[in-house]
């Protein structure tokens, strides 16, 4: 009896924890984005759908941008961080934790200060453009500041550890004999990556994509630091919405409907690339 | 953050396994979502009834202690104005650089008001604008007892007394002011600046910088349009908004931008700006930079930081206290020096005057350029072109802010 108890005792401070901190803050947003009202005179739960159809109609600009920002950044995440996983993975040896901890190094750094100092690294004439336009690579006017280029890397710089750390632990475990085995059989290098090293990979990218997408989707650091006019993202808005014009359940609503997209959008990835199957071809 | 050796591959690869239990999780939490819905609760109104100031400050008494909630940069670090006030009263003052800007600090005290809460605060600094109203509407502000302000009285100037945001500065007394104009590079730019037509000049494709505030950049449209911010409608405010569609349709505005401007305007992103005085004042002086600041012919605005006392302080005897003890002159002169902001108190220019005069070599230059810059005293017909901001209804305020919002953030 009780070694049956034992491991639901053992979630049970999870559960209670995502209960209170997760699903009744859910729960009451959830009612809040169906209310009516101003902040003078109070909200009143009067089911009124017609805010999620307003928060559409008003922000779908920027419900698109952010995810299509989103999947930029995280294309550049796999395409930077892949290779940087496998260097360590295979390529480390000793060093293995020194350079992980090199990774992540600069995420000890607050990530707004972070934010704030590529502002000098791109500025109009600074260190990296500065010397690009006076030898004639860049027209005089080119800028790299308050474009969707910035916020999109900035994306990516500031969640590449995310996308380094799954792929790394999947690579770190794969038994190099099997590399060794495709080679035998005389597979070239590239065909021994492509069909035996990258199908064991797609866990762990599928684990750094989401870890990924999701955040920078809902990101608003980068947009309102790096970005200009017409950058702006969805996380700008709700944060607008909710602290300069008080209208909560406006935000709320703006939440879900980003939420319910991320959702849509999560699953249909998990059924495509689905994970078990996934795993299946590792076995 | 686990140190990376700690972190067990394992767990990371147990992210990418489909969980059976956690579909059932789902459908229970949409579950119970729908019935807290469906229960529908709802946020009472907030609004709280207004005391007399009389019936306020009946019995309260000094603590000896009070709590200050101010922006950064608007008090001397090493804080020897509230040391003098200690000294001068044997009340210690907790400082704390707690406001970043309006509507956060704003987010974060209404929850606690609402609930007749402590905020931590005994005395705080707030701008005009749509939260100070808001705060006033909501008789979340402590009334003022003016008999408790003799300094003030004597020693405040006119402008700054009975203001448009605050009939008879019943709730609060100003801090410090400013006046949003605009800042260029005269490296960059090769005319002198003006006019607020100049920022809507194609010349300057890409290189004009706004700010992101929906109150600042609406004034500055509207009195593009010649009509004065505080008198404004909402036709006015529609056509302001197509200016500045207009304006950034074509592609003119670089960025909106928070507080965040004077770097890009120094390194040359950015030729000119809308800027507030003080921080262009403070950027030439710290860095050598040599950025100018205008009042546009068209007048530029005015705004106020403003003392107040949240109604739950605990210790608002202390609060009102220090507010009267900032109006000394000396203690003006010093605050100035430091902020470089516009001071209510007159007479401060004065002291630093005497100051400048007593003092020697480059002090003494610094102090003079000080007491005669018209960013920190401004003249009477300085004033006449300064307008305040628009001040709408809070029925009207959710109206006004998406009209420009939509423009900041398209």
């Amino acid at each position: 009896m009780k070694a049956k108890t034992t491991p639901y005792l053992l979630v049970l401070p999870a559960w209670i924890w995502l209960a209170i901190f997760f699903v009744v803050p859910i729960c009451g947003m959830l009612s809040v984005s169906l209310m009516t009202g101003n902040v003078l005179d109070g909200f009143t739960q009067t089911f009124h759908v017609a805010n999620y159809a307003e928060a559409i109609d008003r922000y779908w600009r920027q419900i698109l941008r952010s995810l299509a920002y989103g999947a930029c950044a995280t294309a550049l995440c796999v395409a930077i961080g892949y290779p940087v996983a496998a260097w360590i993975a295979f390529r480390g040896g000793r060093h293995k934790t020194t350079y992980l901890l090199l990774l992540l190094l600069p995420f000890f750094v607050s990530q707004v200060l972070r934010t704030i100092s590529w502002r000098f690294l791109l500025a109009d004439d600074g260190v990296l453009l500065g010397p690009l336009k006076s030898i004639g690579l860049l027209p005089e006017d080119a800028h790299v500041l308050s474009t969707p280029l910035a916020v999109v890397t900035g994306l990516a710089y500031s969640h590449l550890p995310f996308m380094v750390l799954p792929i790394y632990a999947v690579l770190e475990r794969v038994d190099h004999r099997v590399v060794e085995a495709a080679r035998d059989l005389y597979a070239t290098r590239a065909q021994a990556f492509l069909r035996v090293v990258l199908p064991m990979s797609l866990p762990g990218v599928f684990a750094g994509v989401l870890m990924v997408f999701v955040p920078t989707s809902a990101d608003y650091v980068n947009a309102s630091l790096l970005g200009g006019t017409g950058t702006t993202m969805i996380g700008n808005v709700i944060q607008s919405q909710y602290l300069v014009n008080n209208d909560y359940p406006m935000a709320a609503a703006i939440t879900f409907v980003l939420m319910a997209l991320l959702l849509a959008g999560i699953f249909g990835y998990a059924r495509a690339l689905g994970t078990e199957r996934v795993m299946e071809v590792r076995a | 953050m686990p140190l990376p050796h700690r972190m067990d591959p394992a767990a990371i690869r147990g992210l990418t396994r489909a969980r059976p239990g956690r579909r059932a999780a789902l459908k229970l939490s949409a579950l119970a979502a729908a019935g807290a819905a469906l229960a529908g609760c709802s946020i009472r109104g907030q609004r709280l009834t207004e005391q007399s100031p009389e019936r306020y400050w009946a019995g309260k008494e000094s603590n000896g202690h009070l709590r200050f909630a101010n922006w950064p940069l608007y008090m001397d670090p090493e804080r020897p104005q509230l040391d003098q006030f200690t000294q001068h009263t044997g009340i210690t003052v907790d400082y704390r650089e707690s406001i970043q800007d309006n509507p956060s600090w704003f987010g974060r005290i209404q929850p606690v008001l609402a609930s007749g809460g402590d905020i931590g605060a005994d005395l705080m600094v707030m701008t005009n604008g749509l939260e100070f109203t808001r705060l006033r509407e909501l008789g979340y502000l402590a009334p003022l007892d003016h008999a408790l302000l003799p300094t003030y009285a004597d020693h405040g100037g006119s402008s700054y007394k009975n203001t448009s945001y605050d009939p008879g500065n019943r709730f609060s007394v100003p801090y410090t002011s400013g006046i949003t104009g605009i800042a260029y590079n005269p490296d960059r730019v090769d005319r002198e600046i003006t006019s607020l037509a100049d920022l809507w000049d194609p010349a300057f494709r890409g290189r004009v910088g706004m700010m992101r505030d929906p109150q600042e950049i609406a004034n500055f449209a509207l009195l593009l349009d010649g009509v004065a911010p505080a008198d404004s409608t909402p036709a006015d405010w529609d056509a302001a908004a197509a200016r500045l569609a207009e304006q950034r349709d074509n592609g003119i505005v670089r960025a909106y931008y928070e507080q965040d401007y004077i770097q890009p305007l120094t390194n040359g992103d950015v030729w000119l700006t809308m800027a507030w005085s003080g921080d262009v004042f403070q950027q030439n002086a710290a860095e050598g930079t040599r950025l100018e600041f205008v009042v546009p012919e068209e007048g530029g605005t005015i705004w106020t930081d403003n003392m107040m006392i949240p109604i739950t302080a605990r210790n608002p005897v202390d609060a009102i206290m220090l507010m009267d003890f900032l109006y000394d002159p000396a203690i003006a002169a010093d605050l100035t020096e430091y902020i470089n902001y516009v001071t209510p108190v007159p007479e401060a220019q004065d002291v630093i005057r005497d100051r400048a005069a007593r003092a020697s070599g480059e002090e003494r230059q610094a102090l003079a350029d000080l007491a005669e810059s018209p960013l920190v005293f401004p003249t009477d017909e300085e004033y006449a072109r300064l307008h305040s901001y628009v001040t709408p209804d809070a029925g009207d305020a959710e109206a006004f802010t998406s009209r420009f919002l939509a423009i900041t953030q398209a």
